[in-house]
């Protein structure tokens, strides 16, 4: 079944574009420590919110020349307001596949006394590309991992629920939709905010993970619980009851994976929702926090007016969203017209 | 008859369901180690006798199986106790239910008046290029995250100055006429509606071509072509009024759609709606304005249930004479 998702999926203009995209993204973040010119946690508190570095190929005569770039010097303007203008007296030349300042391995850094902001710096002095890319290594995974969490508690608790019928379903069903009642952002901002200070960042990573699957595993229970209903009255079912399986051993081994292609689907269409959450929930300052990146918590800096006018580059974390969920969006309208032919959706 | 009888079992399912909300939300917020009296205490206006009667509305000395009783009690009888800021909380949702119904009944209007039709137009001209660019436009739609959108949106009002940033209304709204009031509000509301008018479109427009396509192809509109029935007819007639009754249901799931994506697009513009208000609460650890509000926002999402499904009664004929899996 793989090998048909995946070739139907290239065959798909769009879906191509988007797999392109997402393989990129995902190589990026799983090699950011040598991508990265900087550490994640790389600080230069006198340089806060320099613009990208302009990278030259041409030098002054005219002539090609290995690429080159010059630092910002700040300059406090009657305004008291950092003004960087660059700094053309040095040269600093770009090294590929050489160490770096911290002494490791890095695929471009600049000559010593050089910096390298390929995307300014933020509030802090950090390099906002370097950010991004370990950034992104939260803001990509909490999605999946969410899902994890939620789909086998959805598929349990759908399952037991249209299997069993009667009073237990309709107790059951209550409380999902007791759940799905409550405004999921609402909950998602609520569940968040009880969240204790003073935990590690791995933990507080987890909480968001489960606070994420908290919310979405309603909803997908109510679908399995209703394909579980017409599936549950099929001979083969009746056929495993007759010879005495377990209950738990029909609904686990006969029932369940009869869900797998809506289940695929079901995935590939909600991890973007997720993603959009969590960045959501990093913007309001409740998700991940400093000095931790994601996506999510750097948009945080774009609250303020000043920088959104004087420091656009601080806003490229939420182009990076938007490409994510649209690349996740294709790739998940192909995946479900390839498993389910009949949806045009 | 038969149709009352429909009316008020629905009216009836919605209780316990009520129910349900308020212990998971009232369990959840008692989750929180904060104490619920914390930010009043702190608070020099509040005076002692407020503070003691709210002790005692919430009966915190009391076990927890009572606080849920005594807490109901005072909810139903509306009494639903005062902010940190020592104002009422039901002035305040009072304050600000009604602007987040504007915008959100504003914000569906919108989309079914632009998004029915382009589902139809997409679904008659199916594989077209024109289907096929209003795909792409959806899945564009439907990838922005609504805050970056929001705060877009407010450096291009910053940067061209056409329209006010932030709130419902400027400064100098109480002087103002009707119609001064009128294009005051409008002007403050361009730039919400227009966030979650774009996000929710792109959804809205999908259901609607699938739904066409999926009725297109069913056996009795390929009998009314066979006939000989226009394609004019076909759709308008036949087809459009099955394609219809699914959006109508999915008009609750919407309306709850729209209160979540609402929170985070009141936040960037600062407008006064239950949004923000929760999220001012939640920062704020403001135990009984998040509890109402979280109460709030569930009524309102159940009544939005509600009320699509009652507008389906009049939509679908087949629940008025059958009414079984209704």
């Amino acid at each position: 079944m793989l090998k048909i998702i995946i070739s139907g999926l290239w065959k798909d203009k769009f879906a191509r574009m988007g797999m392109i995209v997402l393989a990129v993204i995902y190589l990026a973040i799983l090699f950011a420590p040598i991508i990265a010119p900087y550490s994640k946690d790389y600080s230069d508190r006198s340089l806060a919110y320099v613009p990208p570095s302009k990278i030259f190929t041409i030098d002054e005569n005219g002539h090609f020349s290995k690429p080159y770039t010059y630092n910002y010097v700040r300059k406090f303007d009657e305004n008291n307001f950092n003004v960087y203008n660059i700094d053309r007296s040095q040269k600093h030349y770009l090294k590929f596949f050489s160490t770096g300042e911290d002494g490791k391995f890095h695929l471009v850094t600049v000559d010593k006394g050089g910096k390298l902001f390929l995307l300014g710096t933020d509030i802090n002095g950090r390099d906002v590309f370097s950010r991004i890319l370990f950034g992104g290594r939260i803001s990509m995974t909490i999605g999946f991992l969410a899902l994890f969490v939620l789909f086998p508690i959805g598929m349990l608790y759908g399952g037991i629920s249209g299997y069993f019928g009667g009073k237990i379903d309709t107790i059951m069903m209550r409380i999902a939709e007791g759940i799905m009642s409550i405004p999921s952002f609402y909950l998602l901002i609520i569940l968040a905010s009880i969240l204790p200070a003073g935990m590690t960042s791995v933990q507080r990573f987890l909480l968001i993970v489960v606070i994420l699957a908290l919310i979405g595993w309603a909803g997908f229970a109510r679908v399995v619980r209703g394909m579980v209903l017409s599936i549950k009255n099929q001979e083969y079912v009746q056929a495993a009851k007759s010879i005495g399986a377990s209950d738990l051993r029909i609904i686990l081994k006969h029932i369940l994976p009869q869900t797998t292609s809506f289940i695929i689907v079901a995935i590939t269409l909600s991890i973007p929702s997720y993603i959009l959450s969590e960045s959501g929930l990093s913007f309001l300052g409740l998700g991940i926090q400093q000095p931790d990146a994601s996506w999510g918590n750097m948009l945080k800096e774009a609250q303020i007016f000043s920088n959104i006018i004087y420091r656009p580059w601080l806003l490229t974390p939420g182009f990076l969203i938007f490409l994510a969920v649209l690349s996740f969006n294709l790739v998940g309208d192909t995946v479900r017209d390839i498993l389910d032919p009949k949806s045009k959706d | 008859m038969e149709i009352l009888k429909y009316v008020l079992k629905r009216i009836l399912q919605t209780i316990p369901l009520l129910f349900i909300v308020s212990l998971v939300s009232f369990f959840i917020i008692r989750l929180s180690p904060v104490d619920p009296l914390a930010e009043l205490k702190l608070n020099p206006s509040v005076s002692q006798e407020t503070l003691q009667r709210e002790r005692e509305r919430l009966g915190l000395d009391k076990p927890i199986g009572i606080q849920y009783i005594l807490w109901a009690k005072s909810f139903v009888k509306g009494d639903l106790g005062i902010t940190s800021n020592g104002e009422s909380v039901a002035q305040k949702l009072k304050e600000r239910i009604p602007n987040t119904l504007l915008l959100t009944t504003l914000v569906i209007f919108l989309t079914w008046i632009v998004g029915i039709p382009l589902g139809i137009l997409a679904a008659v001209k199916w594989k077209s290029p024109l289907d096929r660019i209003l795909t792409v436009l959806t899945s564009i739609g439907m990838a922005i995250p609504s805050f970056f959108f929001a705060v877009l949106l407010l450096i291009f009002a910053v940067k061209t100055g056409w329209f006010p940033i932030g709130g419902l209304t400027g400064a100098n709204y109480a002087d103002l006429g009707f119609w001064g009031k009128f294009s005051d509000i409008t002007k403050h509301l361009i730039l919400p509606v227009t966030v979650l008018f774009t996000i929710s479109l792109a959804g809205l427009q999908r259901q609607m071509r699938g739904n066409l396509l999926d009725v297109l192809d069913s056996d009795y509109v390929k009998f009314a072509r066979a006939k000989g029935v226009s394609e004019f007819k076909v759709i308008f007639k036949h087809a459009l009024r099955n394609a219809v009754n699914p959006m109508i249901t999915l008009l609750g799931f919407e309306f709850a759609g729209l209160l979540s994506g609402a929170a985070l697009t009141e936040y960037v513009f600062q407008y006064p709606g239950l949004g923000r208000l929760i999220l001012e609460a939640v920062m704020k650890s403001d135990i009984n304005l998040v509890m109402a509000s979280l109460m709030m926002g569930a009524i309102m999402l159940i009544l939005g249930n509600l009320i699509a499904d009652l507008l389906l009664i009049f939509t679908d004929p087949r629940i008025r004479t059958g009414g079984e899996n209704a």
